[in-house]
């Protein structure tokens, strides 16, 4: 008997750790994990890892409203060709995702697209304004788990302390874009030498930290569950690392840029290195690198952030912030971090599934389990070029990356194969 | 040289060979007919998202006496008012027959990124708080005309050098030409971080005045964000400010520069600007030479 899909030969990661096998898929669900299989179609995965399909905590999808720089079916189709299976799609669409039918409107789109899931998070305060608080009941009874208000802090720290006591008793994760108003006021990129040599008003690593630190505290008086999203300071770091060692419910985020690039980038004046929080010193890339491979640092999240052409060709301060990511995720961290297969899949996949709450998805592989999978070849060489993405406004274009996704399976479908 | 965007981008020689030529185009200045037929067919367009005086007349004077024909572009008349980017803005100055693009804008970069797009010189006539450098080519005529030379001159930059693109270039020039550069500011008026800035650093300028040779003020400039390093302006003025007392206490031979244009009262006291040891106006002479010189050496070969 023929099985539907077979990936052959691949090192494959199961709750056993990683073995040479094939994996057999049938409709929706992996069927067989072992010896060999003969498929209807069979993707060859020699000198590949193959394991749970990614799971991004942190991605611009925007639709509704922005849909000149990404919707969610090209949004979907960059997903699948970067080996994401699921994304959560940050709130900051127009409108924002404040009220329950906007998140079942992207949840509905995401369904008719089909490429991936892509789980809506919800706004913590409406239109994100920081003002009132969001519709938290109906975002939660719509399935959003995760509630931020990506791109700017929560600033008001009594609101955002009835948010997490109003989400800590269901279990809800409050995720935060650290960015104090005041210190990174004006600020286009990492306070530092170069910025002071450039004259461009830079954002301090303090502008995220003292954010964190308050946070933390909140986390310990509300008992809700915290997440940093896209951390980029040792200090932040350190004080994650204290907060979890006294057992407070924390996780962090760290970008793929963030791993990759330091500060120095943005002499190019290149609006592909411009970015909030900025790329900040080598030293606080070296402590993400480190923290990330300890676990220290949960989860990668791209923060993919498309945007039209147009809108790059621009002076930098003019420049909107953020980066496409989705595409280049994998093969960026493989580049520029130690991580072994387990560690891999465990930061792309099963740790932001988790902190997620995001059930069919971060699940090694057995019989039984949602045919949700992603297929690497970690020391594979290509130079990034062109994207699925409708936006091209990404750090690593043009560079050689060792790392390539080769496939992609969702609920059992081939969404995305590498014709090699 | 195909664009002037930074003073870092010239290395010793070329900053001298520019102020060479400045000196012998000053000549050309002071004759009966100020005007040499070197870039007659050409075309400047001037680019100005900034409000400017003196640079903007500068470089359209120099570009005349060339004989060159010059497009003034100004943002509040155009399609920028309409929408039109940068790059679209550019690229239609170019195509209506532009040779040459001089352009100011209020972000880091503009020059460079305009250079980017287009297929002919672009000169950077200031880009936020990062570079301006005829400025500094002027600033560094102007002191070679009065000592012969910066080798060794002590140079002091006094005031709201974070947000000056005249001192980041004039640091980079000065130095380069070997004079001893001192920033003279509050703390929140230097840059956040000086490595990098071949420089000493005083807080003080009644301390070292006594021993400068140049005295250097620059504008204190309430649209760029001067305001915010400050508790208050009188305060600025007691201690930065160059009023006859301070000027009494500089070196004989020592003289006084300012980028204009100048706040009167603030900076230096009213009396002071017209002191025959304030070089203002000469630096604003110089600038047509200096411009005249980057005009040629970009336009002029072909």
């Amino acid at each position: 008997m023929k099985y539907q899909l077979v990936i052959r030969n691949g090192m494959v990661l199961t709750p056993d750790g990683g073995q040479a096998a094939d994996v057999a898929i049938d409709g929706n669900a992996i069927v067989a994990v072992g010896g060999s299989c003969d498929g209807a179609e069979e993707i060859d995965a020699e000198g590949a890892w193959v394991g749970p399909g990614l799971v991004d905590l942190h991605a611009h999808l925007r639709e509704p409203g922005q849909e000149w720089k990404e919707d969610i079916r090209t949004g979907s189709e960059a997903a699948a060709a970067g080996g994401y299976t699921a994304v959560v799609a940050m709130p900051n669409t127009q409108p924002a995702v404040d009220s329950g039918h906007i998140a079942r409107l992207i949840l509905e789109r995401s369904h008719q697209v089909g490429l991936c899931e892509v789980v809506p998070a919800g706004s913590i305060t409406m239109g994100r304004e920081g003002a009132l608080l969001s519709h938290l009941d109906e975002l939660w009874e719509a399935g959003v788990r995760v509630f931020t208000d990506d791109g700017d802090s929560v600033h008001d720290a009594g609101l955002l302390r009835v948010a997490m006591e109003y989400l800590a008793d269901r279990g809800a994760v409050v995720a935060q874009h650290a960015e104090d108003r005041a210190l990174g006021a004006g600020g286009h990129m990492h306070e530092g030498s170069l910025s002071s040599r450039l004259g461009m008003k830079g954002i301090p690593a303090e502008a995220e930290e003292v954010v964190v630190a308050r946070d933390l505290a909140l986390t310990r008086l509300t008992g809700c569950r915290y997440h940093v999203q896209h951390v980029s300071s040792a200090l932040s770091i350190g004080l994650v690392g204290t907060a979890k060692a006294a057992g407070l419910p924390v996780t962090a985020e760290v970008t793929p840029h963030h791993l990759a690039f330091d500060d120095s980038a943005v002499g190019s004046l290149d609006p592909a290195f411009k970015m909030y929080p900025p790329l900040r010193s080598s030293t606080d890339r070296g402590e993400l690198r480190a923290a990330l491979s300890s676990g220290l640092i949960d989860a990668v999240a791209t923060d993919h952030a498309p945007h039209s052409a147009f809108e790059t060709e621009v002076p930098f301060e003019e420049a909107p912030r953020g980066v496409i990511g989705l595409e280049t995720s994998a093969a960026a961290v493989l580049t520029y971090c130690h991580l072994d297969q387990a560690g891999f899949f465990d930061r792309l996949s099963v740790a932001p599934a988790r902190i997620g709450q995001i059930a069919r998805q971060g699940r090694l592989l057995a019989p039984g389990e949602p045919a949700n999978l992603t297929v690497i070849a970690p020391a594979e060489e290509w130079t990034v070029d062109g994207f699925r993405s409708k936006a091209e406004n990404s750090p690593f274009r043009s560079l050689t990356l060792t790392g390539r996704v080769r496939a992609t399976v969702f609920e059992g479908r081939l969404v995305h194969a590498l014709v090699s | 040289m195909k664009h002037l965007l930074s003073i870092a981008d010239l290395d010793r020689g070329e900053l001298e060979d520019l102020l060479h030529l400045a000196g012998e185009f000053a000549e050309v200045l002071e004759r009966p007919i100020p005007k040499v037929p070197t870039l007659r067919g050409k075309t400047v367009a001037t680019v100005f998202f900034e409000a400017s005086t003196r640079t903007r007349l500068s470089f359209e004077r120099a570009a005349k006496a060339l004989s060159a024909d010059v497009m003034t572009f100004a943002p509040g008349t155009s399609s920028v008012t309409k929408g039109e980017s940068l790059k679209d803005t550019a690229l239609t100055i170019r195509a209506t027959g532009a040779d040459l693009l001089v352009v100011r804008h209020e972000a880091v970069g503009a020059a460079a990124r305009v250079a980017s797009w287009l297929d002919c010189p672009v000169i950077n006539a200031g880009d936020g708080a990062h570079q301006h450098p005829t400025q500094a080519l002027l600033d560094s005529l102007t002191i070679r005309q009065r000592f012969g030379k910066l080798d060794g001159l002590r140079i002091a930059i006094v005031g709201d050098v974070r947000n000056s693109r005249v001192a980041r270039s004039d640091i980079d020039a000065f130095t380069l030409l070997g004079a001893n550069v001192t920033l003279i500011a509050p703390p929140t008026l230097l840059p956040s971080d000086l490595e990098g800035f071949p420089v000493s650093v005083s807080h003080s300028l009644d301390e070292v005045i006594a021993d400068l040779d140049v005295v250097y003020l620059l504008r204190i400039q309430m649209e760029r964000g001067s305001g915010p390093g400050l508790p208050s302006l009188p305060e600025y003025v007691s201690r930065y400010g160059i009023d006859r007392g301070r000027l009494d206490r500089m070196a004989p031979d020592a003289v006084l520069m300012h980028p204009g244009p100048i706040n009167r009262g603030v900076e230096i006291a009213a009396n002071v600007a017209d002191d025959p040891r304030a070089l203002i106006l000469a630096q604003v002479r110089n600038g047509v030479a200096v411009r005249m010189a980057v005009l040629f050496r970009l336009l002029g070969t072909s």
